[in-house]
């Protein structure tokens, strides 16, 4: 594709390498290490399920115990791979005998090695094909409804509870939504265990639960059906338990889901070893269940200004790219995120959100990107903040984007009513038509600010790259190179969480997902 | 002459009583939703109600906007509003002002509390940099800011305070969904009450749906809302130490 922008290739090329070797730094630093959140993980994929008496689901219960037992190094699967087969029970009763006191893995005599690689290998390539077969139902769905054109018009849920979210999300998709993303509610991030079962009371969105994942699912079905047209379920696959909810999503057919290797660090304080090491395993999951991840780069221009910090976000955008094609994900499915986020009042604000949108289209070309709406200018005003949205929207048209998120002209205010959204998906609606051919018939002059304006974005964006390869990705955030914020690598939350694996680490799981996904990384850590 | 004592809205013409309002009821679309609407508003007082504009929601919902005329009228020479009282100064008053009155350095201590990621809001009136041109606290040479960031606790914000010997607390809330801010409010100005400093303290809460009445009811000193600048906050903490002569030398 001819760059209409008439971006230098080669520099393009250059920076990607850059962020290539940042991001072999940190599969460097990862590839040796699990999380409590990573082995909770492999439990659920196995099959485990269901809490205590106390509410504590038994995937904590467990891997806590190996935790406290100094095993975790060795990860939980061995233990449980031992126990099934020395007792002759499922996971799940496994699970629960150990909950209740009534049986310890840790004093049952070792079965003999191979039965144990044996029957962990066959574990999880059950538990892949229950992805698998997932991620067929959706094909199939696709193939029977058909879909939207992009840029696919999204969507928000926020009611807190589940049962009033599905009325908002069938009420949407018969609007016109082609993907529904459920808002977890304020605090999930920072718990280290996923609530269980359906749930009708959080605060600015609901928890993610597996079970709310498959009621949501089928009402998407439901309605998909009717207005013919596959609706797709988006969640959060981040904070904390970000493998965790990667499967369930995985498991209950999710279609896009939020997962950035760094907002978690930048924006609720995660510690940064725990997320990287999360991250890769969460998108392997991704990877294979056909998600379309979403990353978070949109966010840096709420706490960094939109016009001097642009180049963060391509920069970023990159590094997220080259994480993620470590992990297995193909660019289709790599939601890049930015944002339409400059200060209204900046003359020409207009021709620059242009420029930057149209960059990340010829840099990204196969990537569905995420635009993100006005958030941060948005005000009380709702009639401006209209037709802040609608500039917006027509850019998006303009540029080809992959996943508008609609703005919603109440977006200062509170979470969206159900007629907000309506009014946001018939505008979109309308400038998306109104102006469908529109890219088709553009040329940028080639000496005008909007050119320039391009160029210098990518400009800094390589000389952000090159200083970050010198520093690290570790040192960089430190400094708060990215969204003005800074984090050290054994500040902030989790960081308890982080384990290196011994010589014998195992997990049947990760072996299997790095040999369905053709990636050869894992050979090091895996090989015993 | 407008009469102030009889205030109603107003259109195009004093008095008209002209309200332009929007929302949805849980019906299905059709001409009986849409009377519905025009009884609903009637009901609500308004006269003529006109529906100008239906829509299908989908899901047996429909949306409404309507014209009406409201009768009803206020008094508007009576209405109070609490509001921060002390004049606000700027950056090198307030500096000069601490020198004066206070003679020592001023200690503040701010976070946005509970789960509350947002920081935007506190950066603004603390960080150097500032917000709308106008510099934060740290800048202030008078004033010792400390900045604990988003999602701290109550009890971590408490225990800063008193390692510094604080001398005002500032908190931000800015996710109000379902008033989960006013129970971590109310937690704090307990927990200040129970460890017997918040006479001690100027103790101060802000964020977009925040305003000093709530402030007031909720037991603090001041509350800030939208487009609050750091000088609006500083000086209203340096009038209300002098105002109390707790000035610790
Ligand atoms: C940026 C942003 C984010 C960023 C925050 C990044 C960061 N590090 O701050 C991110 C993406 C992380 C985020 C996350 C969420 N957000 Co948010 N966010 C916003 C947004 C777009 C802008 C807020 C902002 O920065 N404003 C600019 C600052 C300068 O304004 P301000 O906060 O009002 O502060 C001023 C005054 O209020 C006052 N002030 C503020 N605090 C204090 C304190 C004191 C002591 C004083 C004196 C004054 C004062 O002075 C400031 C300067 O004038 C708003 C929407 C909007 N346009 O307002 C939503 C918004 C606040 N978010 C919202 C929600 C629901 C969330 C989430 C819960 C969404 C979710 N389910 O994940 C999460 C919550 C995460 C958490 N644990 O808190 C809702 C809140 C709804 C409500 N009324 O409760 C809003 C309104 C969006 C919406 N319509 O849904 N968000």
């Amino acid at each position: 594709m001819q760059s209409k922008l008439g971006l230098d290739e080669r520099q393009i090329a250059e920076a990607r390498a850059l962020a290539g070797q940042i991001a072999d730094d940190v599969m460097n630093f990862i590839l040796d290490k699990t999380t409590v959140a990573i082995e909770r993980t492999v439990l659920r994929l196995m099959g485990l399920d269901g809490v205590d008496e106390e509410g504590i689901p038994l995937a904590n219960v467990l891997v806590d115990q190996v935790l406290r037992n100094g095993q975790l190094s060795g990860g939980v699967s061995r233990l449980v791979i031992n126990g099934m087969l020395q007792t002759g029970l499922s996971l799940q009763k496994l699970g629960e005998k150990v909950a209740e006191g009534e049986l310890d893995l840790f004093s049952l005599p070792a079965f003999e090695v191979e039965s144990l690689l044996e029957r962990g290998a066959l574990e999880a390539e059950r538990a892949l094909d229950r992805i698998k077969n997932s991620r067929q139902a959706r094909e199939t769905y696709l193939q029977q409804l058909g879909e939207g054109p992009q840029p696919y018009v999204y969507v928000i849920v926020a009611t807190g509870n589940i049962y009033e979210d599905i009325i908002q999300a069938k009420a949407a998709a018969r609007q016109g939504a082609d993907i529904i993303a459920v808002i977890r509610t304020t605090g999930q991030s920072l718990l280290d265990y996923v609530p269980y079962g359906a749930t009708t009371e959080g605060f600015g969105g609901t928890y993610a639960t597996q079970e709310n994942f498959r009621i949501m699912r089928a009402a998407l079905d439901e309605v998909g059906e009717e207005v013919g047209r596959y609706i797709r379920l988006c969640n959060y696959a981040s904070g904390l338990c970000m493998p965790e909810i990667a499967a369930m999503g995985a498991m209950e057919r999710l279609d896009v889901m939020l997962n950035d290797a760094l907002y978690g660090i930048l924006f609720r304080d995660i510690n940064m070893q725990r997320t990287l090491i999360d991250q890769h395993f969460s998108r392997m999951i991704n990877a294979y269940a056909g998600i379309i991840i979403n990353t978070g780069e949109d966010n840096y221009l709420t706490t960094a200004d939109a016009v001097e910090a642009a180049h963060t976000v391509l920069a970023s955008q990159l590094i997220n790219e080259q994480l993620a094609k470590r992990s297995g994900l193909p660019e289709e499915q790599m939601g890049l995120g930015h944002a339409f986020e400059m200060n209204p009042a900046i003359e020409d604000g207009l021709l620059w959100e242009w420029a930057q949108a149209q960059m990340a289209r010829e840099i990204f070309p196969n990537a569905p990107l995420k635009y993100m709406p006005p958030t941060k200018h948005m005000t009380g005003n709702i009639f401006r903040g209209h037709v802040q949205d609608a500039l917006f929207n027509l850019i998006g048209i303009a540029t080809g984007q992959g996943i508008q998120l609609l703005g919603m002209m109440t977006e200062a205010i509170h979470t969206p009513l159900i007629h907000d959204r309506q009014l946001a998906i018939e505008s979109a609606r309308y400038i998306f038509n109104n102006a469908r051919h529109l890219q088709d018939e553009i040329e940028f002059k080639q000496d005008g600010q909007m050119v320039k304006r391009a160029h210098q974005v990518v400009d800094e964006a390589s000389a952000l790259l090159q200083e970050m390869v010198d520093k690290g990705l570790f040192q960089s955030l430190s400094e708060g190179m990215f969204a003005d914020v800074k984090r050290t690598p054994d500040g902030g939350k989790g960081r308890d969480g982080v384990v290196l694996r011994a010589p014998d680490y195992y997990n049947p799981i990760e072996e299997a997902l790095y040999r369905r996904l053709g990636l050869d990384m894992g050979k090091e850590v895996s090989a015993r | 002459m407008n009469d102030l004592r009889h205030i109603r809205p107003y259109g195009d013409t004093w008095d008209d009583g002209k309200v332009q309002m929007s929302f949805s009821l849980p019906v299905p679309y059709g001409e009986e939703a849409k009377e519905a609407a025009r009884q609903y508003v009637a009901k609500l007082g308004l006269l003529e109600p006109q529906v100008v504009h239906a829509m299908d929601l989908g899901e047996e919902m429909t949306f409404f906007v309507l014209y009406a005329k409201a009768t009803h009228a206020i008094d508007f020479t009576t209405i109070k509003v609490p509001k921060v009282e002390s004049p606000v100064m700027d950056f090198y008053e307030i500096n000069q002002f601490i020198k004066d009155h206070i003679g020592r350095k001023v200690v503040v201590v701010g976070a946005c509390t509970g789960t509350d990621a947002h920081t935007v809001g506190i950066d603004a009136i603390m960080n150097m940099k500032g917000y709308a041109g106008e510099y934060g606290l740290e800048r202030y040479p008078e004033i010792d800011a400390y900045n604990m960031g988003s999602q701290v606790s109550n009890a971590a914000l408490i225990r800063k305070a008193k390692e510094v010997n604080a001398d005002a607390i500032l908190v931000s809330q800015v996710v109000t969904q379902k008033d989960v801010h006013l129970p971590n409010l109310t937690e704090l100005v307990d927990m200040l009450e129970a460890e017997g400093l918040r006479q001690r303290l100027v103790v101060i809460c802000g964020g977009p749906r925040l305003n000093h009445e709530v402030a007031l009811e909720l037991g603090y000193d001041a509350g800030f809302g939208s487009g609050t600048l750091a000088p609006d906050v500083a000086s209203f903490i340096v009038h209300e130490m002098v105002k109390r002569q707790t000035s610790k030398f």
